[in-house]
């Protein structure tokens, strides 16, 4: 029926007050525009376009405290205030969709099941800023998503939700969707840039930031997919009614892609605050562990996010809990292994992906991921040496913080973690010259 | 002329969306790439010619991208995402299974020249593990069955 046949909650939002974001997600019809009007679909747009003030828009979005769903978790309101007033350039919105980070999927999800919601949430956005021609760069493995959203934009453009004169404004707004080249490091706002433009995909130097020189040196707002979807509910229902949702800190509610060893993996909403126990065990979410087994580590927020030990995971799905714990939220994209999974294979996995993704501009992420791979691989197939450990940790030391975008923190970050985790683990490894546990996963 | 009349009006339909006629690269690599299966330096010259942008920077650009093959492949790509999420449900033994069912290597063709075989990092199918994509199609939650019955069902079509 559907293109990915992902689980979702759909079920429990659609019964929920306050979930949102995946009411309609096992609705085959809600693709096309007819049954997302009905939905309610286009009406916060309409409302945004025909009764609000661009100003109005942010205060509303800033006051409702909704923070960026691609990983950084930065409030999107203030993020749409940076956009000078006065420039004289045409303002430029992106939307997010190179979603990469390993471990995350749900993007994929919305665009692919609820393409409308996106488009809705750009089009606020755009008349927020001032933009008359936005872009959706999504990742070009992503043909279903890049088909859905083209088909759903001319859909909009034909019922004038798009296009010249929207709904009698005098406010025109056209939309591009743009298939990128499937670089993990395009997910990042400079490094897009850079790509939609039709450069390398290499990240550019801060400040300038993107909304004041950004796509074609013009102001420029980039936002994730998931940020956008939520912004027509905030409109719709008010900042007050958001805010009820979540945490003081972190307002809303959130899609986590749960997957690794567990029962159900899928894509689950939830408010903010919610149990990472509860998600991983309860039937309702991930079930438990495959085979009943102990859990060994959890990633609670993509690849880049440091690991939860199982002490640990008596945690809340929040930005500040999740600080606090150690780690971070990142994309919510919580990855979970066993007690039968090494630790040295786990990272191996992990710093091959960072090193094939550097894009090479800076050389301490560039040499250093290559480096760190060799040694973790070398450990790995048994050929460790004595001092490797303190060789990675100084290696992690030389890159942490020395390079112009996060991916060579995100490199970094678990390796560091493993490491401070599991060291008796590595060792063993290193005087061994094998796994202390056995990883040997076979698929079905 | 390698690339067909059908690809040449849907760049030339790219080019006029964007303030910048290069931001249409990425999008006409990727047209040429869906209907040539590899890139080469005379798609670039002709991707060049229809966009106004010199050879150069599509040649620039177009090896920046690790998702567009430089060498000729096979009828069907199979692209095995080898990382964590998938990895953690089996997809190195995926690797295996699929080397031993074709009959090649990683990396490597069919001597019939209908499948080449690769692994690839993340492509965002994680709660759907393991997973492989196929020329422009995504196959999820896979198993033995599931991938012996895909096979098949391309090797039929040919």
């Amino acid at each position: 029926m559907f293109y990915s046949p992902v689980i979702t909650n759909a079920a429990e939002v659609a019964q929920s007050e306050k979930l949102h974001l995946f009411r309609y997600v096992e609705d085959p019809e809600q693709v096309k525009i007819g049954t997302y009007e009905a939905h309610g679909g286009y009406k916060a747009w309409k409302k945004a376009l025909t009764s609000m003030k661009p100003a109005e828009v942010i205060d509303e979005v800033k006051k409702s405290g909704l923070r960026g769903r691609g990983g950084a978790g930065f409030p999107a309101g203030m993020k749409w205030s940076f956009i000078p007033k006065d420039s004289p350039k045409p303002r430029y919105l992106i939307c997010n969709a190179d979603e990469s980070e390993p471990g995350t999927c749900k993007d994929r999800v919305l665009m692919e099941r609820d393409p409308h919601a996106v488009i809705e949430g750009m089009a606020i956005a755009a008349f927020a800023i001032g933009c008359h021609r936005m872009f959706v760069y999504i990742r070009g493995e992503f043909n279903h998503s890049i088909d859905r959203m083209q088909a759903a934009m001319e859909e909009a453009y034909e019922k004038g939700h798009l296009g010249k004169n929207v709904y009698g404004s005098g406010y025109d707004l056209e939309m591009v969707v743009h298939s990128g080249g499937g670089a993990y490091i395009c997910g990042e706002e400079t490094a897009l840039l850079n790509s939609l433009e039709g450069e390398r995909g290499m990240s550019r130097i801060r400040p300038p930031f993107p909304a004041i020189e950004g796509l074609y040196a013009c102001p420029t707002i980039v936002n994730n997919v998931e940020t956008l979807a939520s912004v027509p509910h905030v409109i719709n229902k008010g900042a007050d009614w958001y805010k009820t949702l979540g945490t003081e800190k972190s307002p809303g509610s959130k899609i986590f892609s749960l997957s690794g060893h567990v029962k159900r993996p899928g894509n689950y909403e939830v408010e903010l605050g919610f149990s990472l126990k509860k998600l991983i065990y309860d039937p309702a979410y991930g079930g438990g562990i495959l085979g009943d087994k102990k859990v060994k580590g959890v990633i609670p927020g993509g690849s880049s996010t440091p690991f939860l030990t199982p002490d640990m995971i008596d945690v809340n799905l929040d930005y500040e809990s999740l600080t606090e714990a150690g780690s971070m939220l990142g994309s919510g994209a919580v990855i979970v292994f066993h007690e039968d999974t090494c630790i040295v294979w786990v990272i191996l996995k992990l710093i091959h992906f960072y090193r094939h993704e550097s894009c090479g501009k800076c050389t301490p992420c560039r040499e250093g991921t290559g480096w760190l791979e060799q040694i973790v691989r070398r450990i790995e197939q048994g050929k460790g040496q004595p001092g490797d450990i303190e060789m990675i940790e100084d290696v992690c030391g030389n890159i942490l913080g020395r390079t112009i975008c996060p991916l060579g923190d995100a490199a970094v970050m678990p390796i560091q973690s493993a490491i401070k985790h599991w060291r008796d683990e590595w060792q063993y490894h290193i005087d061994n010259k094998k796994c202390l546990v056995n990883t040997g996963f076979e698929f079905k | 002329m390698i690339l067909n009349d059908d690809s040449v009006a849907r760049i030339r339909e790219r080019v006029g969306l964007y303030p910048r006629h290069k931001s249409a690269i990425l999008p006409a690599l990727t047209i040429a790439f869906h209907q040539v299966g590899h890139l080469n330096n005379d798609v670039y010259k002709e991707i060049s010619k229809i966009i106004k942008i010199p050879y150069v920077e599509i040649a620039e650009a177009a090896t920046f991208y690790t998702m567009f093959p430089k060498e000729p492949v096979g009828k069907y790509l199979i692209q095995v995402c080898h990382n964590i999420s998938c990895a953690l449900l089996g997809a190195d033994s995926l690797v295996e299974y699929l080397e031993q069912k074709l009959d090649i290597k990683k990396g490597e063709t069919t001597k019939d020249n209908l499948f080449t075989l690769v692994t690839v990092e993340c492509l965002g199918s994680c709660a759907t593990a393991p997973m492989m994509q196929i020329n422009q199609d995504y196959y999820e939650n896979l198993t033995r069955e599931k991938v012996d019955q895909i096979l098949e069902e391309l090797r039929a079509k040919g």
